[in-house]
């Protein structure tokens, strides 16, 4: 399956919808978009994953690079997914303890309004 | 060993291929539901690396993927042109330079697979990988 990407803005904060598999052919096209959001000044990214099928090495240098970029900005990039297999290489990567990983798209929300 | 092969132009495109590839070689061979995503993981990481020496090494050559059984085992070999770790990231502009350290998919391919053995000569890098087979199906048995 290919990668499909949409946003909207819910409560200030820019939601990036992500369906498909994120690998070494689709990442470039996630990096384009979160670029395009950072430089229209988006800078709290919430990124859901639940739709996402398949990440490799090359969607998480993505995600940091993304998150790279927002915090040059004071921002903050979280995730929300619940997929275990996705969550694997996370974990593998040790990259659980970069990213705030979230359940739901509300949850990310409001935890990041509370940390303001 | 291998009673599977792939031989593929080296394009992100047709890493999806292999990984389609190796989920069906190893299913059939009896490896087990809870190791099919490492499997597919892990080979896609090999075959990314694949692809980007290649591209910057020798983009007319194709990448090799071999699978099968060996014994009790399910091994997956991916064999590369050139030297990943010379040329890694190179002008490549899809990469996140800054971000993703050499040898990043090397170490998540550690993680996955229950057996790794890399070896490099003049002519490339083999990346081989094998798990452990269920022992419920045997590799060739009508699925």
């Amino acid at each position: 399956m290919d990668l499909k990407l949409l946003h909207h803005n819910k409560d200030g904060i820019e939601i990036v919808d992500v369906e498909g598999e994120i690998d070494v052919y689709t990442a470039p096209r996630l990096r384009e978009l979160l670029i395009e959001l950072v430089n229209d000044g988006h800078y709290q990214l919430v990124v859901n994953m639940e739709k996402v099928e398949f990440l490799d090495s090359t969607g998480l240098g993505v995600l940091v690079g993304g998150l790279k970029r927002v915090r040059a900005h004071d921002g903050s990039l979280d995730l929300v997914c619940t997929q275990e297999r996705i969550l694997k290489i996370f974990r593998i990567t040790g990259l659980t303890k970069v990213f705030g990983i979230h359940d739901t798209v509300d949850e990310a929300i409001a935890t990041r309004k509370s940390e303001k | 060993m291998a009673t599977v092969e792939v031989t593929f132009t080296p394009l992100p495109a047709h890493v999806r291929t292999a990984r389609l590839v190796a989920s069906a070689v190893a299913r059939r061979s009896g490896i087990t539901e809870a190791l099919l995503d490492e499997v597919r993981l892990a080979v896609g990481e090999a075959c990314s690396r694949a692809v980007e020496s290649h591209r910057l090494n020798c983009p007319g050559e194709p990448v090799r993927v071999a699978l099968g059984t060996q014994g009790d085992r399910f091994e997956i070999e991916v064999l590369n042109a050139g030297s990943v770790s010379a040329t890694r990231l190179a002008g490549d502009p899809r990469r996140e330079p800054a971000v993703v350290p050499t040898g990043f998919s090397l170490a998540v391919i550690a993680g996955l697979a229950d057996d790794v053995q890399i070896s490099e000569t003049s002519a490339g890098t083999s990346v081989k990988m094998s798990w452990p087979l269920s022992g419920s199906v045997a590799a060739g048995s009508p699925a």
